[in-house]
């Protein structure tokens, strides 16, 4: 069948009809090869425009158009659509800029403008006559979501979500849910229970029928799509049965392995066989820690818990798989702190704190149940040291960042301490006080004035033993001052970093991370909870540092996109993708070596690519290294794309 | 191993002490330290203070001289003369236009192109000689003799010259303890000195080295022991100012370490040069039987 193409060639007011000769321009395409109509308007995307765009598919029987305006991101789904409704396919109809390629830069140069609209017109007529009517794919969905990150975060989206009517997992690596959160005694500013906050939050989310939770559980391999990730997840079974276990602690006595306990931040041990850490109160049962235990770690036969427990309820079965599909996955999986000995200026000591030790020390569930007392002899501190961005704004030796959160801890922990220790003294160093939450200020103002927190601008600069005390020097540049402070103990707000192991699960899952190891969101503005990978949504702290109100925000956020993603029937994508000519291909795999997306691979018993057309973007990276042309985009083969170049070229072809 | 030996103006004059002694110490390790031949001033504060170009020639025709000698290496006893000399090193390496003017100035038969390894005595002890070696040649341990290090900043900072942890360094408590003093950590080892504040502003020399001195002293400390003359002149030396502003401050000797190796390693009382501390250190040594 002949081509009969229909040119629109749009003013944009005076965006383009004051820089290009449109009327020339009609004239000069009205006779081209395959042309049958064209036509110029003010602005062909108003009502009016359009109207003339239809009317002219209906009488002109129109096989092909080219709408010659602005950039495709603007208006080229407004000019399919309006295709598709008159019946014409809406994937023969493109866009030729000659806006932002054309009138804008060339603006002053109307004849240069004017020659170089019809280039691209004439080039775009070309790929045209090749365009082929395409239907877009369907894609399934499984509506089902997998959460990485028991903490706030990943509890959260998973309400939302399950609450949406959808079944969600949750994946936790340690043996309880909440996160950082349980480790804290008191949250800002409402100085309400931390574990109290928390456990309720748990709470719903076990009685909540939608959610499985998976805890001692991690995410072992990960292939697929948005709307079908195949997800291969490791879970150790627990090596103590609850049921039979009567709680009598004869194979915690028998363990030999005993080590810092994390969940306490290595202000007590625990052995490998314990009480598991971070429990409610009133549900106590006995947790056998893999990652300790001499099994694991020394590869040895031990079996003395076995031996001890008198009531068999010790076995050491093999970790079990599930695998199971999804058709969102969130990542949730928080933060650390930076390490203390990497301030090598102050001392490793253990009067010296990391602000989570000190919140263990706090809280009433912790090794000293909420009693302050300094490690090296139990003795209440009476001069206590805060020391703020502790790692963080060092750009020189440490991280660039703010940690967001530690100003308003430090002044809480402080404010606590004070409660418990009235005669004490809080000493708290800061460079800036960063207090831009809702109330945040006011609970600054107030800790300072009902507490006499001393509040000393400016940093310190070493931290040393001196007999019984801590010796602090610091600098107080308010005064100008050089600041000597023997202190009983030194709580350091070291900086935010991403939980250890972030960057290996991101690579496993395909996404990115920031310089730090962070979550890479999308877009810093307009998508912070979606990350470039379709179908993977991030939540909390595995992003960047916050508190635990933007937590809730953020994961709200990543749930109601999945809410939105699953209230579609299946999932639609764009058909210009990649397809493989079988008969010219070798299975070189080069085409699979420079997808970006992994959406080609090489069917090994035929040797030939094969295209996973949900994974393709249509980026086109495959069909230029293809040494023979066989994998091609659709709409944008190489004949079309010659084609255009031949146009571009034409007066710079050299003549016999 | 011979190895070219950079003393700097000081170690000629009011530092003798810490010329002879460690000479005569890094003998008796079979390190000989040969006096470079024709060497100028190191630069001192104007290689450091300012970026003019013709403040690091002098630094630079100090490496020529090495070269000279067909050396790639030259050691150096004052912190100053360590970490002006490094630096300049530093500096000529960063930038190769800097390089070939600074050449082309200096006019010299052999032209630098950064090859020079600046290094301090105390990086040859403990890279090159090793403790154990240090170990077995200590004649008289220094057994019960309370020594506190004190570093002050030449030697370690900035960071990317300095020759052991800016913050927490240990070369020379491990050389003490080779030496069997009982070493003391002083939380104030790498505070400063009030360095040339002292020809002005005696007074902020005389605050900072009184809380050097006194921690030292509250963590038990009898002697202290430094490399740098200029750090030597205000521990030492200003230790009278310290006198008539803190009444109950209790002087205490101050030695290079070098002077430490010497008589460890058992050698005569005269390459220390006692007479030329401010502090007379001797009744503290005989009091330990380290000297007659
Ligand atoms: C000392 C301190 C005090 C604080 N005080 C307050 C306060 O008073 N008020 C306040 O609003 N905020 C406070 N915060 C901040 C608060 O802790 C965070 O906002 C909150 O913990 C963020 O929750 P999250 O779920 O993003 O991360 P987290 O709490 O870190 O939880 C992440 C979870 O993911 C799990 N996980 C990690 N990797 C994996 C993996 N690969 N697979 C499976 N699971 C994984 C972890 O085990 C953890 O359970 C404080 C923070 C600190 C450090
Ligand atoms: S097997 Fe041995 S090391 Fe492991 S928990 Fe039991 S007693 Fe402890
Ligand atoms: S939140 Fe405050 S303490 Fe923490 S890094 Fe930022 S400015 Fe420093
Ligand atoms: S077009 Fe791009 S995304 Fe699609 S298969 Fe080729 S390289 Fe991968």
């Amino acid at each position: 069948m002949k081509p009969r193409i229909g040119v629109f060639v749009c003013h944009c007011g005076l965006n383009i009809a004051a820089t290009v000769e449109v009327s020339e321009v009609v004239k000069a395409i009205k006779d081209y090869p395959g042309v049958v109509h064209a036509q110029d308007y003010i602005y062909m995307c108003s009502d009016p425009g359009q109207e003339l765009v239809r009317k002219a598919i209906r009488e002109k029987n129109l096989t092909g158009l080219v709408m010659s305006n602005c950039s495709p991101s603007l208006h080229e789904r407004t000019f399919r659509n309006l295709a598709a409704s008159e019946g014409l396919n809406p994937y023969l109809v493109e866009v030729a800029n000659i806006r932002e390629y054309c009138s804008w830069p060339h603006q002053g140069d109307k004849e240069t403008a004017t020659k170089k609209a019809l280039t691209i017109i004439k080039a775009t007529i070309e790929r045209v006559k090749r365009n082929q009517a395409l239907v877009p794919l369907i894609v399934p969905l499984q509506k089902r979501v997998l959460v990485l990150g028991g903490g706030v975060a990943g509890m959260q989206t998973a309400l939302d979500i399950a609450e949406g009517g959808y079944p969600v997992t949750i994946l936790e690596k340690e043996a309880y849910l909440g996160g950082r959160v349980r480790q804290l005694d008191r949250t800002f500013i409402s100085l309400e229970s931390a574990p109290d906050l928390v456990n309720e939050m748990i709470d719903r989310t076990l009685k909540q029928p939608n959610i499985e939770v998976l805890t001692t559980a991690q995410i072992e391999n990960l292939s697929g799509y948005v709307g079908n990730f195949e997800v291969r997840i490791r879970q150790q079974i627990p090596w103590v049965d609850p049921d039979k276990c009567n709680g009598c602690e004869a194979c915690i006595t028998a363990c030999p392995a005993e080590v810092p306990s994390a969940f306490d931040r290595g202000l007590v041990t625990r052995k490998a066989i314990d009480w598991t850490p971070g429990e409610r109160s009133g549900d106590k049962s006995i947790f056998l820690d893999h990652q300790v235990c001499r099994r694991v770690t020394h590869q040895e036969n031990c079996t003395a818990c076995q031996e001890a427990c008198k009531e068999g309820a010790i076995a050491y079965p093999e970790d079990r798989f599930i695998e199971q599909t999804y058709g969102a996955i969130v990542v949730a999986t928080g933060h650390d702190l930076y390490r203390k000995s990497a301030l090598t200026e102050y001392a490793e000591d253990p009067d010296v704190l990391d602000a989570l030790q000190f919140e263990r020390m706090l809280a009433e569930d912790g090794p000293t149940g909420g009693k302050v007392m300094r490690p090296s002899d139990g003795k209440v501190p009476k001069e206590v040291v805060f020391v703020q961005c502790a790692g963080s704004r060092d750009p020189d030796k440490h991280f660039p960042y703010c940690s967001k959160v530690c100003c308003m801890y430090t002044c809480k922990e402080a404010r606590r301490y004070k409660e418990k220790v009235p005669d004490g003294q809080a000493y708290l160093f800061y460079i800036d006080i960063r207090s831009t939450g809702k109330g945040y200020e006011e609970f600054v103002k107030e800790s300072v004035e009902k507490e006499r927190l001393l509040y000393l601008k400016g940093k310190v600069s070493k931290i040393a033993r001196q007999g019984d005390k801590l010796l602090v020097l610091g600098g107080d540049t308010i005064t100008g001052v050089q600041v000597e402070i023997e202190a009983d103990l030194v709580v350091l707000a070291m900086a935010t970093v991403p939980n250890p192991g972030a960057k290996e699960l991101a690579r496993l899952l395909n996404i990115n991370t920031d310089p730090y190891g962070f979550i890479q969101e999308a877009h810093p503005k307009l998508a912070p909870v979606e990350t470039l990978t379709a179908g993977i949504y991030l939540a909390g702290t595995s992003q960047a540092p916050k508190d635990i109100p933007h937590t809730i925000y953020q994961a709200g956020g990543a749930a109601s996109k999945i809410l939105s993603l699953f209230s579609r029937k299946e999932l639609v994508h764009e058909p210009l993708v990649a397809r493989v000519d079988t008969e010219i291909c070798a299975g070189c795999g080069y085409c699979r070596d420079n997808c970006a997306f992994q959406a080609v691979d090489v069917d090994p018993i035929r040797k030939k690519a094969v295209v996973n057309e949900a994974l393709c973007e249509g980026c086109g990276a495959c069909a230029t290294a293809c040494p023979s042309g066989a994998i091609q985009v659709k709409n944008l083969d190489s004949k079309q794309v010659f084609d255009m170049i031949s146009i571009v070229t034409q007066d710079y072809s050299l003549q016999p | 191993m011979k190895i070219p030996y950079y003393p700097g103006c000081t170690l000629k004059t009011k530092a003798k002490d810490l010329e002879d002694s460690a000479i005569a110490a890094a003998k008796v390790l079979d390190i000989e330290m040969e006096e470079l031949p024709r060497w100028n001033c190191c630069g001192t504060v104007y290689s450091l203070a300012s970026d003019d170009l013709i403040h690091q020639v002098g630094s630079i025709r100090n490496l020529v001289r090495v070269k000279e000698q067909g050396a790639n290496q030259v050691v150096t006893l004052c912190s100053m003369c360590y970490n002006t000399l490094k630096r300049a090193n530093e500096f000529f390496l960063a930038d190769e236009e800097k390089q070939d003017r600074i050449n082309r100035y200096m006019d010299e038969e052999i032209d630098y192109t950064g090859d020079v390894a600046v290094v301090h005595l105390l990086e040859i002890l403990r890279d090159e000689v090793g403790m154990e070696k240090i170990k077995a040649a200590v004649k008289k341990p220094l057994t019960g003799l309370k020594v506190s290090p004190y570093y002050g900043c030449m030697l370690l900072r900035p960071a990317s010259i300095g020759i052991d942890n800016t913050e927490r360094p240990t070369v020379m408590e491990d050389l003490l303890r080779a030496l069997g003093a009982e070493v003391i950590d002083d939380p104030y080892k790498t505070e400063c000195c009030g360095a040339y504040q002292t020809v002005n502003r005696k007074d902020v020399v005389v605050t900072c080295v009184h809380s050097i001195l006194t921690s030292a002293q509250r963590n038990g400390a009898e002697v202290i022991a430094l490399s740098c003359p200029l750090c030597d002149f205000n521990l030492d030396n200003r230790q009278k100012d310290i006198l008539q502003t803190y009444k109950g401050f209790h002087p205490i000797p101050v030695l290079y370490f070098t002077q430490l190796m010497a008589i460890a390693f058992g050698l005569d009382e005269s390459v220390c040069r006692f007479e030329l501390s401010y502090n007379d250190p001797r009744p503290l040594l005989k009091s330990k039987g380290l000297i007659e």
